[in-house]
């Protein structure tokens, strides 16, 4: 039986990952689950400078799910380089950094950076609903995308994934401008913008009033996008959204994810990663699939 | 420190002890490694309230494997556990934080402070603080849930805000209604309570440990969630941040800006 997937030549031992920001740098969930077990460790946004993040609270829970707006508190690129990377090292586990930045220049200073360090891939943040000037400001129009993919790109020494925002018209116009743009793969989705209203004191419950949804009740959506997306372009995608279940992960590899990541769900279930690792391959034996890249985009109409 | 985990807990006893509180027994083996100050995360069955609800140890029988939790109903998930009865499941995360330093204070004339449902931790604080305590707690009116217990570990002074036993107002007032002074602070609380208490130990050159609360997800120091701004830099974030979670609950009260 082959669990293992491919992504722009980087092969994974399974096609499970943590999703970034949900996961640290796997130090606080290593004390859950075992790292070797995970097809990648995607750490949490680090830019080219520590960043404070924003006031808190900082979370707030939904319906079957709940908002953040941390505001991609890092510790910046040095300590990062310094401390976390030596630390997953240790496993045997791909290792994904996903970049962020307040302008091109700072995501390129963090790409560069990179270049010489021991990762894998880059996962590429232009999708955080919770910081005011960059992230999703060039996330959000395909123009504005395409411009700092193709920077991005001739500057990676590793392969580049473009981690796409739910919060815009058409999603397959992102992903194939990402495409064109000599992307490597695409991650999806990022967060859903919400807001919750506390009713009692007539106040925001988030101080930055708006934060970005995540959990189970966003997995419909996550699923169609990840359909539509894989529909575009040919590029691998990593689908996410409220991933909780290897049942939940075998639905986005059937829409078309090469690859899935569990996200807000460490937090409610720390062992949920590892379990869907096992859960998926109980479902390959239970079907007689062989080989799970079968799975990918296998969907009937 | 013990290694966190995720256990099937079995409840033993509830009952409210005041209005709104509820008082919960827990058999688990997390009980052999909690410290006072450290706290437990409780998983609501409903699956529309996902993340685990932060509750301070109120007592830790490590013989028998017992955790008492006493808690206010603030929502639905809170709500929901005040429905369990004897023998229901209940899936809890823990033993989270870092706890009271007792070392800071052993020997010493110390205040535990508590105030309204800051006060479950300082009991079991009482019960393994070997010092000289005064138990200074505040309480909105002549509820005053979990007094006896804690007069068995330590001279007990109460306010309340209504004034109907003790001082009127809260630890404060009866801090300097009784004349009373100490070495060393253990206080947990609403946030102006631990502000005063800052502003006071500060101004007299007393040690204070204090208890923080934040809105929290994963409860282990990933999610980044429950940050307090710190006079220096942190360790971990490398920004002015500590993890109330991880870092915390307990930090030297002039070590966070609140």
């Amino acid at each position: 039986m082959n669990t293992k997937v491919t992504i722009a030549g980087v092969t994974f031992k399974n096609p499970v990952m943590t999703a970034s920001g949900t996961f640290g740098s796997g130090m606080e969930y290593g004390e859950f689950v075992d790292l070797n077990k995970l097809g990648a460790v995607v750490a949490k946004g680090v830019a080219n400078v520590p960043w404070p993040g924003n006031q808190t609270p900082r979370v707030a829970e939904v319906y079957g799910g709940m908002l953040n707006a941390i505001g991609l508190q890092n510790p910046g690129i040095d300590v990062f380089a310094k401390r976390d990377i030596p630390f997953l090292k240790k496993y045997d586990t791909k290792i994904i950094v996903n970049v962020c930045g307040k302008t091109v220049e700072d995501y390129l200073e963090v790409v560069e950076r990179l270049g010489d360090e021991p990762v894998d891939m880059l996962e590429i943040n232009v999708s955080c609903p919770n910081v005011k000037e960059g992230a999703i400001a060039f996330g959000q129009k395909a123009d504005c995308l395409y411009d700092i993919t193709s920077q991005i790109k001739k500057k990676a020494k590793q392969p580049i994934i473009m981690k796409l925002s739910p919060n815009v018209t058409d999603i397959t116009e992102m992903a194939k401008a990402a495409e064109a743009a000599g992307a490597d793969a695409l991650s999806m989705i990022n967060t859903l913008t919400g807001m919750k209203i506390d009713i009692n004191r007539r106040k925001f419950v988030l101080a930055n009033k708006t934060g970005g949804m995540s959990g189970p009740a966003i997995k419909p959506v996550a699923v169609r996008m990840v359909y539509q997306a894989a529909q575009a372009v040919k590029i691998p995608i990593i689908g996410m959204g409220g991933i909780a279940t290897a049942d939940d992960a075998i639905e986005f590899l059937l829409a078309g994810a090469t690859a899935v990541a569990v996200g807000a769900m460490n937090f409610v279930n720390p062992y949920a990663t590892v379990e869907v690792v096992e859960g998926i391959e109980a479902y390959m034996k239970k079907y007689g699939v062989e080989d799970i890249n079968e799975l990918i985009g296998a969907v009937e109409a | 420190m013990a290694q966190k985990k995720k256990v099937t807990a079995t409840v033993v006893s509830q009952k409210e002890i005041a209005e709104q509180i509820y008082d919960l027994w827990l058999e688990t083996d997390l009980a052999k490694d909690a410290k006072p100050g450290q706290f437990v995360a409780v998983y609501p069955q409903d699956a529309s309230t996902l993340l685990p609800r932060p509750i301070s140890i109120c007592e830790a029988d490590k013989e028998k494997g017992r955790l008492r939790l006493v808690y206010r109903i603030a929502g639905k998930g809170t709500k929901e556990f005040s429905s369990y009865q004897s023998g229901d499941k209940v899936s809890v995360l823990g033993v989270l934080g870092n706890g009271f330093p007792l070392e800071k204070a052993e020997g010493k004339k110390v205040f535990l402070m508590g105030g309204g449902i800051g006060i479950p931790p300082m009991l079991q604080l009482a019960k393994e603080l070997n010092a000289q305590k005064q138990i200074v707690v505040g309480y909105r009116n002549q509820d005053l849930f979990l007094r006896e217990d804690l007069s068995r570990n330590g001279e007990v002074y109460v306010a309340t805000e209504d004034g109907s036993v003790g001082s009127k107002g809260n630890v404060m007032d009866a801090i300097f209604e009784n004349d009373l002074q100490a070495d060393v602070i253990m206080a947990c609380g609403p946030m102006p309570m631990l502000r005063a208490i800052k502003k006071y130990a500060e101004e007299n050159g007393i040690e204070a440990y204090i208890s923080l609360e934040e809105r929290m997800a994963c409860g282990v120091g990933a999610c980044l969630g429950c940050v307090c701004k710190t006079k220096e830099v942190d360790h971990h974030s490398h920004v002015n941040n500590a993890r109330i979670c991880t870092d915390g609950p307990v930090f030297e009260a002039k070590e966070v800006d609140i």
